[in-house]
């Protein structure tokens, strides 16, 4: 049998629970509607901002250096499952790469991008 | 009734019916057991750390179990609660969010094999529910997912709160996958393979489990692994403090016992993958499984003795899985939350370069024949 047919029925089994949670909330629980209640919770208080607003750049500078990385390890396990066979010289050249890699986030840490304040 | 059994032992179908067997028992072990155990262990065990009685009033007729029924009782009183969506809120993305936080965490369970292969009436079970040869990748790949389940709860709940929780966890997440993945890849060079179940079998010889060689690894691996779940001591995501509730603030019923059932079930998953990965799955020290095969087959039977070792291993694996959920737990009740800008630094500063120096240093230790090739 095709490996992947029982991920798909993994995925079917979790699915079934969420929804099976889902409907259980909307067959049992209450439904009592009134505006006050409705509110998005702030303390008590009415909603001063509206989060749906500007946030902080260094949330999107860590995304882009999420990617960077990411794909470095993407890279990576490839060769390490050969590593082995390659021997020395692929240890190597996977040594430079890394080390490219390596003097990016150097970069990165002195121009300020990992401080948070 | 004999074209049932007839049926029953064509080999799809048999094999279909195994599979179905193993996912029953893989949602009864998560959803059943250790979701609402863990739930009872986070509070029973914080009360005998802080020297308090802890949960123990909810009973049937004056029978409380040590508290035991709690767990019970929460899940009853959250079914009858409303399913609250404020206003404002992006009322599609607010139903999808708990449903994409817990699948993954789910399904993440497929490729993590807890036992090993045995012959059964001349069958060959393999206890695990797919045997993907790319295990690891598919770990990282369904375990990023979550992160979408987190952020699009902080975003569409239209509260300051939830998007902060968000927005934090979402560079949180980001941070320790990366992390995360650099640690394990000295392992894949030592054992030459993507599959857990390849791995665990090349550490039936305890001089080759994954601990011994990868200590640094394992560490860094746990520490990571707390952090993408966004456990004490990184929990600034959802700090009760700060935070109100973080991400789930505006979440109440179901929908918070999904988050909710979504995290443990992540403890569970993570301390699974550190078994495979390093403590050597359903493997008990010193002993082969042929041993047991023979010395059990010997006393019971070829096949009765073979469904006894299946057994052993499986105890043996969840035995093991129990000793880093408590660790994981001791872990949560002994440190206080890390600051934001110390929970990144952390990740970037410290653990990313480590984890690069120790594929170094495992590149090193193998070409040199310090470290083994099993």
């Amino acid at each position: 049998m095709n490996q992947y047919i029982p991920v798909l029925l993994m995925f079917a089994a979790g699915a079934g629970v969420a929804v099976a949670m889902l409907g259980l909330s909307e067959l049992l629980g209450p439904k009592l509607r009134f505006r006050e209640k409705m509110e998005p919770f702030e303390c008590g208080e009415n909603q001063v901002v509206s989060p749906k607003r500007r946030f902080s750049v260094r949330f999107y500078l860590i995304a882009m250096m999420f990617i960077i990385f990411d794909i470095e390890a993407v890279f990576l396990f490839p060769w390490a499952v050969v590593f082995q066979s390659l021997g020395l010289f692929g240890f190597v050249e996977m040594m430079i790469f890394i080390l490219v890699l390596a003097v990016g986030l150097v970069y990165v840490w002195k121009k300020g991008a990992l401080e948070w304040e | 009734m004999d074209s049932i059994v007839s049926l029953i032992t064509q080999p799809l179908v048999l094999e279909l019916l195994i599979t179905l067997v193993k996912i029953g028992f893989i949602l009864g072990l998560t959803i059943g057991f250790f979701a609402p155990m863990l739930a009872w262990v986070e509070r029973k065990q914080s009360a005998i750390m802080q020297d308090r009685v802890g949960a123990n009033r909810a009973g049937v007729f004056g029978i409380t179990v040590i508290g035991l029924l709690h767990s019970l009782a929460d899940a009853i009183k959250l079914i009858f609660k409303e399913d609250f969506i404020p206003r404002g809120a992006e009322r599609g993305l607010h139903t999808l969010a708990p449903v994409i936080a817990i699948i993954p965490s789910l399904v993440v369970f497929a490729v993590i094999p807890f036992g090993g292969q045995y012959t059964l009436w001349g069958h060959e079970v393999n206890l695990v529910i797919a045997d993907l040869d790319v295990g690891l990748l598919y770990v990282f790949a369904i375990g990023s997912l979550a992160t979408y389940g987190v952020v699009i709860a902080g975003w569409s709940s239209n509260n300051n709160w939830s998007l902060l929780g968000g927005l934090r966890a979402s560079a949180q997440m980001f941070s320790y996958e990366v992390t995360m993945g650099l640690t394990v890849i000295g392992l894949v060079m030592f054992y030459q393979s993507l599959s857990l179940v390849d791995i665990v079998a090349k550490q039936e010889n305890f001089w080759h489990w994954g601990i011994i060689w990868h200590f640094p690894a394992f560490v860094l691996f746990l520490g990571c692994a707390v952090a993408e779940n966004k456990r004490v001591p990184f929990d600034a995501p959802e700090a009760e403090a700060e935070l109100v509730a973080g991400y789930f603030t505006e979440y109440s019923g179901m929908k918070f016992v999904m988050f909710w059932t979504a995290e443990f079930l992540e403890m569970v998953s993570i301390s699974g993958m550190c078994v495979a990965l390093f403590l050597g799955g359903h493997h008990i020290p010193f002993v082969t499984q042929k041993f047991l095969l023979t010395a059990f087959g010997d006393l019971l039977g070829q096949d009765i003795g073979a469904v006894v070792v299946m057994l052993i291993g499986v105890g043996v694996f969840i035995t093991k899985l129990v000793i880093l959920l408590v660790l994981q737990m001791t872990i949560r009740w002994t440190m206080p939350r890390f600051r934001y800008d110390q929970i990144m630094k952390l990740g970037w500063k410290m653990i990313l370069p480590l984890s690069l120096c120790w594929i170094f240093l495992v590149g090193v230790g193998i070409l040199t024949g310090v470290m083994p090739r099993p």
